[in-house]
């Protein structure tokens, strides 16, 4: 079992690499749309401090829907997805291993850019680690919810804003204790409650999530 | 099939609904505090009570229509999200008429009202991907499994949502107090929102008659029933 | 009371009135939307009863 985890997860890693300029596509609209706001407001430090928390999560939210689609799309486009429906191996394990993947593709190059942008949006000190500490708990249950609502569109043609707006709803909860942490750090107060908050979905979303997303597959291939 | 019922329903929620309005706008006393104003209450806070009402209920008779499979099932949760987003409308908006001459704007972002408004959403997610699918049996299972993760997530949003609230609105007098309300009042309210129930129950009976009848449109027994009308 | 100062509601008429009518407009459309639908639906199977008649004969 762990073994098909390992090789599916090298699979996908190797498939993304190949084509590396699409792997930097979430990277680069992360950054751009939080360049945006600082032009679109008075760019004094104290007013861009007060709205990066928000600016920032909210883009990040943006920059992992979008990226969603390579989750599951190009598996279903050329069949091998039922291939691995098919596979003996757990399809919940499967799941988990292309989450990981996808994570590790687009989260975790988020997290690392982050503190670019805390820089951008004059956060202090301080709020950029909480900021990478918050992204580091939330990206991967962003990643984990998406995967069910990917499962759940992959079929329907055009079915980008959909998938926006059956998900984003369900992205609240990490959106509001994410923000709420790097806000709260920027004051100089303690975050951990916000941390475990962010810690205790990323649990439950690690435990519920990937079988709702198999339940989603056996759906959409069961067309 | 179900005419009776519909019926039954129909007239109960109708005499239940009147008989309530009646206690509501003429019997309850004045409020000490909101004045008039807060006879809006006998339909917004009813309305509220409802709009997750048919979540729940759309959501479990999804589940009870992938786990067994059973047609009806899905047929409901079908015609229920209408019917619940439709009330989840009424909550906001009557929540927003109540909320000018309380809090003097229409939209304060206070936490029930927010969690009315991603309810919302996720009504319309539901409706979005049912009607996006082709295929009837699998945009049911779809939407199905849609409403069972959105009643996971609901306690973790709501809990969010009010942790939110609290933080930014602290000073906000609670409005919605509840446990030293009036009996006069009391017993209104929850006429109406017995005659809320009967309604839904009618009109989902409907709804799901309607389903029934397209989707087994080209079954014999739709024919024959067709050919009697 | 009078009915002038019933529908008055004590100055919060605009708010009390507007939720009740909009109530009522939500109501009576979730009424008449299932009973269109139905004929729709009703309709809709007869024409292709009828299609079927004239072609399968």
């Amino acid at each position: 079992m762990l073994k098909a985890y390992y090789h599916l997860l090298i699979r996908d890693l190797r498939l993304a690499l190949r084509n590396r300029h699409e792997l930097a596509n979430p990277l680069i609209f992360f950054v751009l749309v939080v360049t945006l706001f600082p032009l679109a407001v008075t760019p004094t430090p104290d007013a861009l401090e007060a709205m990066a928390p928000g600016v920032i999560w909210v883009s990040a939210l943006l920059a992992v829907l979008l990226s969603l689609d390579r989750l599951f799309k190009q598996d279903y486009d050329d069949g091998s997805l039922d291939q691995l429906m098919l596979s003996p191996n757990p399809l919940m394990i499967l799941v988990l291993s292309k989450v990981t993947a996808h994570w590790l593709l687009t989260g975790l190059p988020l997290v690392i850019i982050a503190p670019l942008l805390g820089l951008f949006m004059s956060l202090p000190m301080e709020a950029v680690s909480v900021l990478i500490y918050s992204l580091l708990l939330g990206t991967p249950v962003l990643s984990l919810v998406g995967a069910i609502g990917v499962s759940l569109t992959v079929a329907v043609n055009r079915g980008g804003v959909l998938l926006s707006l059956i998900i984003l709803p369900l992205y609240i909860p990490i959106l509001i204790f994410g923000a709420n942490a790097v806000d709260v750090a920027s004051d100089g107060l303690p975050v951990t409650g916000q941390l475990l908050f962010l810690g205790a979905v990323l649990a439950l979303a690690v435990s519920l999530a990937p079988l709702a997303t198999s339940v989603a597959l056996r759906i959409t291939a069961s067309r | 099939m179900s005419a009776p019922l519909i019926k039954w329903f129909t007239v109960s929620a109708l005499l239940i609904g009147l008989y309530g309005l009646y206690l509501g706008l003429f019997v309850a006393p004045t409020d000490y505090q909101q004045g008039e104003s807060y006879r809006i209450i006998f339909i917004h806070v009813p309305a509220a009570w409802m709009s997750l009402f048919i979540y729940m209920v759309m959501a479990i008779s999804s589940g009870i229509g992938i786990i067994w499979q059973i047609r009806l099932a899905d047929m409901v949760a079908a015609a229920s999200a209408p019917i619940g987003a439709s009330f989840t409308f009424i909550a906001l908006v009557t929540g927003a008429l109540w909320g000018k001459p309380m809090w003097g704007a229409y939209w304060v972002w206070d936490a029930r009202l927010t969690s009315e408004l991603i309810l919302l959403f996720l009504y319309f997610g539901y409706m979005a991907l049912q009607s996006a699918i082709e295929d009837q049996r699998s945009a049911d299972k779809a939407s199905g499994l849609l409403a069972i993760v959105g009643v996971v997530n609901i306690p973790i949003i709501h809990y969010s949502v009010e942790w939110w609230n609290t933080l930014h609105q602290g000073a906000t007098v609670a409005k919605f107090d509840k446990p030293s309300m009036h009996i006069d009042m009391l017993i209104p309210l929850l006429l109406m929102a017995v005659a809320f129930k009967l309604f839904y129950a009618a009109v989902v009976l409907v709804r799901t008659r309607n389903e029934a009848l397209y989707r087994d449109r080209n079954r014999r027994w739709v024919r024959e029933l067709i050919e009697k009308l | 009371m009078n009915w002038s100062e019933f529908f008055n509601m004590g100055g919060y008429a605009f708010f009390v009135w507007t939720s009740y009518g909009l109530t009522l407009i939500v109501i009576v459309a979730n009424i008449i939307s299932p009973i269109l639908q139905r004929k729709k639906v009703i309709a809709r199977i007869k024409r292709a009863i009828k299609r079927e008649q004239l072609t399968g004969g």
